[in-house]
């Protein structure tokens, strides 16, 4: 009985945070087209979700393109398929795991980052302070934050994806001596358009999801410090698995 | 809108905060250009109050009337935009502490004026002045003391020039001489610009110099209003406790 109550009690919850969540990604989708926009703030945010991210992107994506050319070149390798090593690692990549990653790396860096900043507004009266202003919150800090988040998403995915693949044929030619020609081929051989568009369409999302639950969470702290760090942890474990959901569904969706 | 009518009516508002009835059947009207000061204890409600002035909190139950606009049943597309009407100072300030000094008072001016950047510049110049404030405008609100941050956000409440204003405290942690700035100023925009201004203070003698009206907040709503003569003579025993600052008394029963 009780452990009942206790999960039907997380299930209305869960319902209501994605209620709620909805509602606030319908309020910043109407005030992204009202007047005034705050150019100055949207570049802000992007050079913060963008430009800063670039090192941990640099890192994480061409260090997992190097571990994948490692792993499957020692499997490929028992079965005398060494040649395809370049494509199983852009393939991989693109479609899969630069978006993901990037999403995942970003959400820590950034989604977290937003909730804590919101939330301290919050618990010092500055988001009240933002209101009496006639400045509606999700206007002045979640559209730029938004914004930012599905057009910089992308573009990092686009050099996570580069770099992974970069990583990939470094083990390959230069530790694992596969011969360079042969596993360029292959890199390219098997891929289409497609596989590059179904990754950037993922991280845009991917994007619209970390910042918008770094900013709802930031939104809805309550209590003092301790509530914004509440705040900064739910936003990332809730944005991580929301992501890792989403991908989920839209990889069915986009092949 | 005729004369006649009050500019701000609360209309048996009720509100509940953390489990406690904090507002019960509140009932007030502030005249049109009238200084209306409200005093009461600590924890009375009175941030909640003000607060209710402009949207912020929501009643559970009666009614927020501005200007003949009932703010309770407003969307929220049009409060927003009402607001502008409006300026207000926070009881801790609530200064954007990402801006600068500058860039929280220009903040109002940028974004509902049309003004040029000088126009802006002068304008925030000229308010800073006015709160006795020099060569800050630069500083982050955390290089500033208590006392300054109040000056910033009551500088940045007025910078638009609004006809309603809402003071939460504004002279508390003052020096009785800045206060006293600080009261005339409430005074002359009062006067000048015939400003509707809502005071929330702790300090009586800034309450008898700036109010047309006085009223008592005690246990969820007005327990005594008059102007500052007639509140003085009351007879309430609240009223004369509070104001002599006496530690016995029905206040403190
Ligand atoms: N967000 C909130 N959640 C729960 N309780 C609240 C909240 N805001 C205010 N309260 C409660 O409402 C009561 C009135 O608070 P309020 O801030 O209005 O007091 P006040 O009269 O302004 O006091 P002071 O003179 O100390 O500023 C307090 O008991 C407070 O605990
Ligand atoms: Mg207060």
């Amino acid at each position: 009985m009780n452990i009942l109550e206790r999960i039907g009690r997380v299930f209305i919850r869960l319902f209501e945070e994605t209620g709620l969540w909805f509602r606030m990604l319908v309020r910043t989708f109407v005030w992204t087209f009202r007047p005034p926009f705050e150019g100055g703030e949207w570049l802000r945010q992007m050079v913060r979700v963008g430009v800063d991210s670039i090192p941990v992107v640099f890192l994480t994506t061409m260090f997992t393109g190097m571990v994948m050319a490692l792993q499957t070149y020692n499997g490929f390798h028992r079965v005398h398929a060494e040649n395809f090593v370049g494509s199983v690692v852009a393939l991989a990549m693109l479609r899969e795991l630069s978006p993901v990653l990037v999403a995942l790396m970003v959400t820590g860096r950034v989604g977290s980052s937003m909730a804590a900043e919101i939330g301290t507004m919050r618990v010092t009266e500055q988001l009240d302070a933002l209101e009496a202003l006639a400045t509606d919150p999700v206007h002045y800090l979640f559209v730029p934050r938004v914004i930012a988040g599905i057009v910089m998403l992308p573009l990092l995915t686009i050099l996570g994806d580069a770099l992974g693949v970069g990583g990939g044929y470094l083990v390959g030619v230069k530790l694992m001596g596969a011969n360079p020609v042969i596993y360029e081929q292959n890199t390219y051989q098997f891929l289409q358009m497609n596989d590059v568009w179904s990754g950037l369409i993922k991280s845009a999302f991917f994007g619209l999801i970390l910042t918008l639950t770094g900013c709802v969470r930031g939104y809805y702290t309550s209590g003092g410090a301790e509530g914004v760090g509440r705040a900064t942890t739910a936003a990332v474990v809730s944005a991580s698995l929301i992501i890792l959901f989403t991908d989920f569904f839209l990889t069915k969706l986009l092949f | 809108m005729n004369d006649n009518t009050p500019m701000i009516s609360l209309q048996h508002v009720d509100k509940t905060l953390g489990g406690r009835k904090v507002l019960d059947d509140m009932s007030f009207d502030v005249g049109r250009g009238d200084s209306f000061v409200i005093v009461g204890g600590s924890g009375v409600g009175k941030s909640v109050t003000i607060k209710h002035i402009i949207g912020l909190i929501k009643p559970d139950r009666g009614h927020v009337v501005v200007d003949g606009q009932d703010i309770t049943t407003m969307r929220p597309i049009d409060l927003n935009r009402f607001r502008r009407r409006f300026g207000m100072s926070f009881q801790e300030g609530a200064l954007f502490d990402s801006m600068s000094v500058f860039e929280n008072i220009a903040f109002p001016l940028r974004r509902h004026t049309k003004f040029t950047d000088s126009q802006i510049r002068e304008r925030v110049d000229e308010c800073l002045d006015m709160v006795h404030l020099e060569g800050v405008s630069s500083k982050r609100p955390s290089e500033l003391s208590g006392g300054m941050r109040r000056r910033v956000g009551f500088a940045r409440a007025i910078s638009l020039k609004p006809a309603i204003l809402l003071f939460d405290e504004p002279t508390t942690g003052l020096d009785p001489v800045i206060s006293d700035v600080i009261a005339d100023l409430i005074v002359e925009m009062d006067r000048t610009l015939n400003t509707t201004t809502v005071t929330i203070t702790h300090d009586m003698k800034v309450a008898f110099k700036i109010a047309d009206r006085v009223a008592m907040l005690y246990k969820g709503r007005i327990v005594e209003e008059g102007t500052p003569e007639t509140f003085q003579q009351s007879q309430n025993p609240i009223v004369q406790q509070f104001i002599q600052g006496r530690a016995e008394g029905p206040l403190t029963e």
